[in-house]
């Protein structure tokens, strides 16, 4: 794991040090809100609904044991007793009163931890693959080149400022499951025919109320120049961005309005007069970094086969767990885990403290000290031995976090919803709740298959509704909830945008109409290998409007 | 009819201004108005209190009277004034004041 060094700890302290200071004014009065408000945001203190939140950073999802306890020493001393994993493989808590969060920031600094550009028109924390440095399928672990943009990118004097946020994710393997055509920058990270490594770069991906996927503007930029055509890519975005209308102020506006050639070609003649500059990487600093980022020593451990042959025989439930939630490593005695925060009812990527302790307990034990923060709002053990994997369940049980949902439909992605969040129009969660519980039979689940339902409480899009399998936007309409449906959405390397099926459902009516798309898909489907998408991609949305809205149109 | 709410600058919590002057936890203390110069009252009221630091994020909100409670016409405040609708044991819903009224 990346360790801070001596500039990193002074940067993270001088800041706790300034917003402490600022917090203080505040609070004596000295200066305004409106004065105060652009400090709070730049230091991740957004209010809500019931209180102020604090979203801080978890860089790339990355987290060790040491870091996840001070998480739960954070839920249980200063909140109630929880936080909330995000769609940004952050976390939130939702009930810090403004006059801790000093402290609270002090604390995390203490394990190298912050909130630091989590809000506010800046480059944004830089998402990863949750599986990197432990995947079969990875060319190489992305998180280094991650780290890399995470320190160009703090406090950058020109980038602090854009039109509006920009967010930049990265993945190492072809399988992309840090949903990188969503972001503003998309990094693939590959190797060439020459075995050296580049990217593919992908600009203007996002969702929001102009959902947009990523355009490919390059398919191979050699490593070293990372960080010279990220600066080309941001300074003609900070130049032509639009600042007059909020709305239409994100990167894939400029993309869409001036088109991919134009872009492609403002990008490239920045990029000539900044690729052989100082921002050009040294080799020595890229192995620097890489070197943070060195795998734990994976002892052999060849006993892991027959152990989980055993353990199976033993235990069905182990054995639904093994199969959904349980994901090849590139060393075939290890696997990394997925601890699934989507137990049936519960709140999609919350964990209570005592949870967040014995995770870190868990990771420490049998993990190498290591968890990620997934996307899709759960945990991730990247690199268990095979043979600890009975251990692992048994300890997972006894903390609720043992459901073998992983990808399937109850797996869902919510964002905070009106329960909490200031902007939502509808909430989520409860949404969330009832389809989780409609669905609660593993084997009806395993049986529907892979299956990606998000749902999001406005049209900002968090809980990523428009690349969901099926997608799912609460409205306010004449002061009620309403529901939007979207099928057809993907999030991986063949990202698509979900189109709306039709006229929109109560929130008594969103669970059953989920149930008569899925129905509608079991119906369809040519096999039990054909999955939702793939059947939908296949027929369209003639079936399931049918299915939805028939009775209705003949009614009418 | 129309009440006054914010939320304290110190913690964040959801207040309303009640007629005695203070600015009240739960929603039952706020005081209630029905015409335009009360709700012009109560914004220059609001108004003092953002500027004195009080409270952040003031704004007038459209309640009825529901067998006596008062009862706020948008989703978005019968949960500002409860706590979070999927978490009973959260916010001032949690709270032993909040059953007894």
């Amino acid at each position: 794991m990346y360790r801070y060094d001596e500039f990193d700890h002074d940067f993270v302290k001088a800041r706790v040090a300034d917003f402490s200071d600022q917090v203080e004014r505040r609070l004596a009065g000295e200066i305004t809100e409106d004065q105060f408000r652009p400090l709070r945001l730049m230091n991740g203190v957004y209010l809500q609904l019931h209180a102020y939140m604090l979203r801080i950073a978890v860089p790339y999802g990355t987290l060790s044991s040491k870091q996840m306890r001070m998480l739960g020493h954070i839920a249980r001393k200063y909140d109630k007793g929880y936080g909330h994993f995000t769609t940004r493989q952050n976390i939130q808590f939702n009930w810090p009163a403004l006059s801790d969060i000093p402290a609270i920031l002090a604390d995390l600094a203490s394990v190298e931890m912050h909130a630091i550009q989590t809000s506010g028109n800046c480059i944004r924390n830089v998402t990863a693959d949750h599986f990197a440095g432990a995947a079969a399928d990875e060319v190489a672990d992305p998180r280094p080149y991650a780290e890399i943009l995470r320190q160009w990118s703090s406090v950058h004097p020109e980038f602090s400022y854009l039109p509006r946020k920009f967010k930049i994710a990265v993945t190492g393997a072809e399988r992309d499951r840090a949903a990188i055509q969503t972001h503003d920058i998309g990094l693939h990270l590959k190797k060439n025919d020459k075995g050296e490594l580049g990217f593919a770069v992908y600009i203007g991906g996002g969702q929001g109320r102009t959902p947009m996927v990523a355009k490919k503007i390059r398919d191979f930029l050699p490593e070293q120049h990372l960080l010279s055509y990220t600066t080309a890519i941001l300074r003609v975005y900070n130049l032509h961005g639009r600042r007059d209308n909020k709305y239409k102020a994100r990167i894939k506006i400029l993309v869409h309005e001036t088109g991919v050639d134009e872009i492609i070609r403002q990008v490239e003649h920045e990029w000539q007069a900044l690729k052989d500059g100082e921002l050009k990487l040294p080799e020595a600093d890229v192995a620097a970094i890489q070197s943070y980022f060195a795998p734990p020593a994976l002892t052999a451990r060849p006993e892991g086969d027959e152990a989980v042959k055993l353990a199976r025989l033993d235990s069905k439930s182990f054995g639904d767990w093994i199969d959904q939630n349980v994901f090849t490593h590139r060393n075939p005695d290890y696997a990394a885990v997925t601890i699934s925060l989507k137990g049936i009812g519960e709140v999609p990527g919350d964990a209570t403290d005592s949870q967040m302790d014995a995770v870190a307990d868990i990771a420490e034990t049998y993990g190498f000290d290591e968890i990620r923060v997934s996307h899709e709002q759960n945990l991730i053990l990247p690199h268990v031995a095979r043979a600890d994997l009975k251990a692992v369940y048994d300890a997972l049980v006894a903390i609720d976090l043992a459901t073998a949902n992983s990808n399937l439909i109850s797996d869902i992605i919510a964002c905070p919803g009106l329960d909490y969040c200031a902007l939502a129009n509808a909430r989520s969660i409860p949404v969330a709740q009832e389809i989780s519980k409609r669905f609660a039979s593993l084997e009806r689940q395993r049986d529907i298959g892979e299956l990606k339902l998000k749902i999001s409480g406005c049209i900002n899009a968090c809980g990523h509704h428009h690349v969901g399998h099926i997608g799912i936007l609460g409205v306010e309409k004449k002061g009620a909830e309403l529901y939007q449906v979207t099928l057809g959405g993907s999030a991986d390397e063949h990202t698509s945008v979900g189109e709306i099926i039709g006229r929109g459902f109560g929130p008594d009516e969103i669970t059953d109409a989920i149930e008569t798309i899925v129905d509608t898909y079991l119906g369809i489907r040519l096999d039990r290998t054909e999955k939702f998408l793939d059947a939908y991609r296949r027929v369209g949305p003639a079936p399931f409007k049918e299915a939805l809205y028939a009775s209705e149109a003949k009614a009418a | 009819m129309k009440i006054l709410t914010a939320n304290r600058l110190t913690d964040g919590e959801a207040v309303w201004f009640a007629a005695d002057g203070t600015w009240a936890e739960t929603i039952d203390a706020a005081e209630t108005v029905g015409d335009k110069a009360d709700e012009a009252r109560l914004e220059a009221i609001g108004k003092a209190a953002y500027d004195n630091n009080e409270v952040v994020d003031v704004n007038l909100i459209d309640v009825s009277l529901v067998d006596g409670a008062i009862q706020p016409l948008r989703l978005r405040e019968v949960i500002r004034a409860a706590g979070p609708s999927n978490r009973h044991d959260l916010g001032k819903q949690a709270r032993p004041a909040a059953g007894a009224a």
